[in-house]
């Protein structure tokens, strides 16, 4: 199918009525699925993100072209949403073409992130396909002669078929132009009914990957594209005082912008803008910064103070008499560096003028924010500005926002042609944000039984998710504060998750080993959730945990986690050799999503969460100085290669009574305390600071004295 | 600045440039032949890896140069009148991919693997391999697609291709 015209507003931004989906999408039957405003007031667990809708087309070919804002960034939701949309609409998955993150044609969306994909985008679509289906079969209702055979019509493969005679979805539709609003709470097709779902489906589109052919933003070309680039901070916090030759280089083909703040060049190609850039001979002005030796008490004393929405905190029974009146009490402090998200690939833009209208492909994984931020820093309507999302090289939460596709925006204004702007790999480290640097205290106590009694902890910086305690504990109080960073930080795959969990699980296994108990059995002692025991119990199964070894240089440690709806339990086996180097020999992950609509995507997802995982639990560590990254480079910054494949099982629960969860995500956060759990459990050594093994040696750490007995 | 003429993907392309220029920028930028990608350029994630001869190499650390006779084979060149390389067909039948960004490269450097090791250990594939990042760490089915390439190559008329 050729690319649609751009319609005369964003769609998102126009009364229902005045879209002009047929004039686009030719005769047919569309149905508009809409928004779900967001919820006034954000308390924890019940706190949902709004949601921009769905709508879909169904043309005289009976094909069926479905918009969504959400991004494509390899985690396979394109295939699962298709799959979706075939379902619902009872076509092959092929009939069905989905747009995916344009603004000016996608129902507005807060982003893709979070695991909101299938939450929040699936049941979107399907009810606009539903509802769409329902049509269908209304509308062969109203043939002649039907009036006594109306309920025994059915939607199957692309037609509705009744007593002796079918039609095709394109024939019902044939010369009409039909708009039906679709009611929120139109019903879905249940799990357990699915017929297209659920079922292993690889992406339509893998030809295109293995032959070279699909086009990510950074191969996009445009006529009369130039090449840009922006003036980079030495280091965070700097501010620009003034330029020593602002003239520079002017004759050699590359043109300067500056807009406020913002200093850039174009060229014809991009070596040439950053020569230009920097032969400006820029002066900075720097603050001293907190370096990473003094990280620690720097974010105990500095809160970020103000309106801090990702703040939550939940207390219940008396935790400190608790703790005094415990038999065993625990204490420790756990962290976690920085880490980067390293996509393989780096941000770029391309942006386009025609007129007062401007275009950027952009990988962002928050298109619409994106439109907001180019439209408020050019100081034009939001209407003025399309956002494009083409196949994006990764993002693990790097991606959001605008700032790549805004300065590309500014710099194709000023130059008058299409500029684009790429990140170098170094750009990338260094223009982009972290997952925080994160200290957490954890405080504990066991009754005489071994039971948790209670459970303080409090994170710093890390964020709130998984900040809760899934166990059963009379007297808890958990609770979290952001602090001022000494680095950019922001969104990242399973963010607080992996580090809350990692400190939380790794508690608990020193709790079991404390009250000298079987790290699974401790858990299961506490714990309700019947999912959660249910992928416990199974990875425990899965990786021989009753009937494993006890050797010397060999461990098992075990995690689990529940977040976003979704529950995981991990395995870990390690081998500590000679001179302590950690070989990871297996990880064993069950994952539970509820009912899963590609297994295959989601097996392949959870594989490389659990891989991905290893990176930020063994060796990723972003390390900075005085607002400088030290090591902004894949020489440097060492990520999982073939080397660190373990052995990597998964198994998915699917659950057809339980609406589908996303899956981006959770499948991450068991894995850096089953290692830990595993490292203790090989050599004795018990580690409390991600990452754990950056040399890939298992080396101590000095540590604040742990359990004591009263 | 002088006329180089290269064989890429069987055919003869040329180029006006300096000695120094990288076969990255070349292949991407004149050529349009985007399949090579950059992830970091300095030799370090294997995205760009093409085929100089039967010998894949990072093509950020390749200059026009240094190619000389040999002929260059990027993803676009590799497959045949008759359809995909096995590889190409391991690769997209087992899934062995999510952003797809290092694919071609992947896909690359396991035809040259599998032309030395037709039937590569773990080890091998770890170590012919291990220049090339997946971040989305789907390793466990690259390797997978590895080994069954390796085995249809193994076992059909078409090997050696």
């Amino acid at each position: 199918m050729t690319e649609l015209r751009r319609p005369r507003r964003p769609w998102d931004l126009t009364p229902v009525p005045e879209r002009e989906y047929f004039d686009l999408l030719g005769p047919g039957l569309v149905t508009v699925v809409p928004p779900r405003r967001p919820v006034a007031e954000r308390r924890e667990g019940d706190w949902q993100p709004p949601t921009g809708g769905a709508w879909l087309h169904v043309g005289e070919e009976g094909d069926v072209v479905a918009f969504t804002g959400k991004a494509e960034v390899g985690q396979g939701t394109r295939t699962a949403l298709s799959l979706v949309v075939a379902e619902e609409l009872r076509v092959p998955l092929p009939r069905v073409r989905l747009v995916m993150a344009d603004t000016d044609l996608c129902p507005w969306d807060i982003g893709t992130f979070g695991s909101r994909s299938m939450p929040d985008a699936a049941p979107a679509l399907g009810r606009a396909a539903a509802a769409a289906r329902e049509q269908l079969v209304a509308l062969a209702a109203e043939q002649p002669g039907l009036s006594n055979a109306r309920n025994s019509l059915v939607a199957k493969e692309g037609e509705v078929r009744g007593p002796g005679r079918s039609w095709s979805y394109g024939t019902l539709v044939r010369g009409l132009r039909k708009l039906v609003e679709v009611p929120a709470d139109f019903p879905l097709t249940l799990p357990t009914q699915w017929i297209r779902a659920g079922r292993p489906t690889l992406d339509p589109d893998a030809v295109e990957v293995v032959t070279g052919r699909r086009m990510y933003t950074s191969d996009l070309r445009r006529d009369g594209m130039l090449h840009g680039a922006v003036l980079e901070r030495p280091r965070y916090g700097a501010r620009l005082e003034g330029l020593a030759d602002p003239d520079a280089l002017a004759d050699r083909g590359a043109r300067i912008v500056r807009e406020g703040e913002f200093v850039g060049a174009v060229a014809p190609d991009p070596r040439s803008a950053r020569a230009a850039l920097e032969a400006l001979g820029p002066r900075w002005r720097f603050s001293p910064q907190p370096n990473e030796r003094t990280i620690e008490e720097y974010l105990r004393q500095h809160p970020e103070t103000g309106d801090d929405w990702d703040r939550r905190g939940r207390s219940e029974g008396d935790v400190e008499t608790a703790l005094r009146r415990a038999t065993l009490r625990f204490e420790a402090v756990y962290h976690a560096a920085y880490i980067a998200h390293v996509p393989l690939e780096t941000r770029c833009a391309i942006a386009e003028w025609d007129g007062e209208r401007v275009t950027v492909w952009v990988g962002t994984q928050t298109p619409f924010r994106a439109r907001e931020a180019v439209a408020k820093n050019l100081g034009i309507p939001p209407e003025m500005v399309r956002i494009i999302v083409p196949p994006t090289g990764s993002g693990f939460g790097g991606k959001h926002g605008g700032d790549v596709a805004t300065a590309a925006a500014r710099l194709a204004r000023a130059a008058g042609q299409p500029v684009r702007l790429g990140f170098t790999r170094e750009e990338e480290f260094r223009e982009g944000y972290f997952r925080p640097y994160a200290v957490i205290d954890v405080r504990a106590g066991l009754d005489a039984r071994g039971r948790l009694t209670a459970w303080s902890f409090h994170n710093i910086n890390a964020g709130a998710a998984a900040l809760g305690t899934p166990y059963r504990i009379p007297n808890q109080r958990v609770d979290n504060v952001l602090s001022q960073s000494p680095l950019p930080q922001g969104s990242y795959r399973a963010l607080a998750a992996t580090t809350n969990n990692f400190a939380r699980e790794s508690a608990m296994d020193e709790l079991a080993y404390a009250a000298k108990q079987d790290p699974l059995d401790f858990r299961l002692a506490h714990l309700e959730d019947d999912r959660l025991r249910a992928v416990l119990g199974r990875a425990a199964e899965l990786s021989g945990w009753a009937g494993r070894r006890r050797e010397r240089s060999h461990g098992f440690g075990i995690a689990a986690g529940l977040e976003k709806q979704s529950r995981i339990a991990t395995v870990a086996e390690v081998t500590v050799g000679p001179s302590r180097r950690l070989r990871v020999d297996r990880l064993v992950s069950v994952f539970d999503a509820g009912a899963v609509v590609n297994p295959d995507n989601l097996q392949s997802q959870v594989e490389g969460a659990a891989v991905m995982a290893m990176g930020g639990a063994l060796f990723e560590a972003v390390h900075f100085r005085d607002g400088v990254v030290l090591n902004p480079r894949l020489s440097k910054y060492r990520v999982p290669r073939f080397a660190d494949l373990p052995e990597v099982v998964v198994e998915l629960v699917d659950w057809r009574e339980i609406p589908p969860a996303g899956g981006g995500e959770t499948p991450m956060i068991a894995v850096a305390p089953a290692l830990a759990g595993a490292i203790f459990d090989a050599t004795g050594t018990r580690l409390r600071t991600l990452p754990l093994a950056p040399g890939g040696r298992v080396v101590a750490r000095p540590a604040r004295p742990r359990a004591r007995r009263r | 600045m002088r006329e180089y003429r290269l064989r890429v993907n069987g055919t003869i392309r040329s180029i006006r440039t300096g000695s120094d220029r990288i076969v990255l920028s070349v292949l991407r930028e004149e050529w349009r032949l985007t399949g090579a990608k950059y992830g970091c350029g300095e030799g370090q994630c294997g995205a760009c890896t093409i085929l100089l001869g039967s010998e894949p190499v990072p093509a950020c650390q390749l200059t026009i140069g240094e190619v000389g006779k040999r002929e260059l084979t990027t993803i676009e060149g590799l497959a045949g009148k008759d359809g995909l390389h096995p590889v190409q067909r391991a690769f997209a039948e087992l899934g062995a991919f999510q952003c797809g960004f290092c694919t071609p490269a992947m896909i690359l450097g396991t035809v040259a693997l599998l032309r030395v090791h037709p039937h590569p250990t773990r080890a091998q594939i770890e170590g012919a391999l291990d220049g090339h990042l997946c971040r989305c760490c789907g390793y466990s089915r690259i390797v997978r697609s590895i080994e069954r390439a390796a085995e249809q190559l193994g076992a059909g008329p078409g090997e050696g291709r």
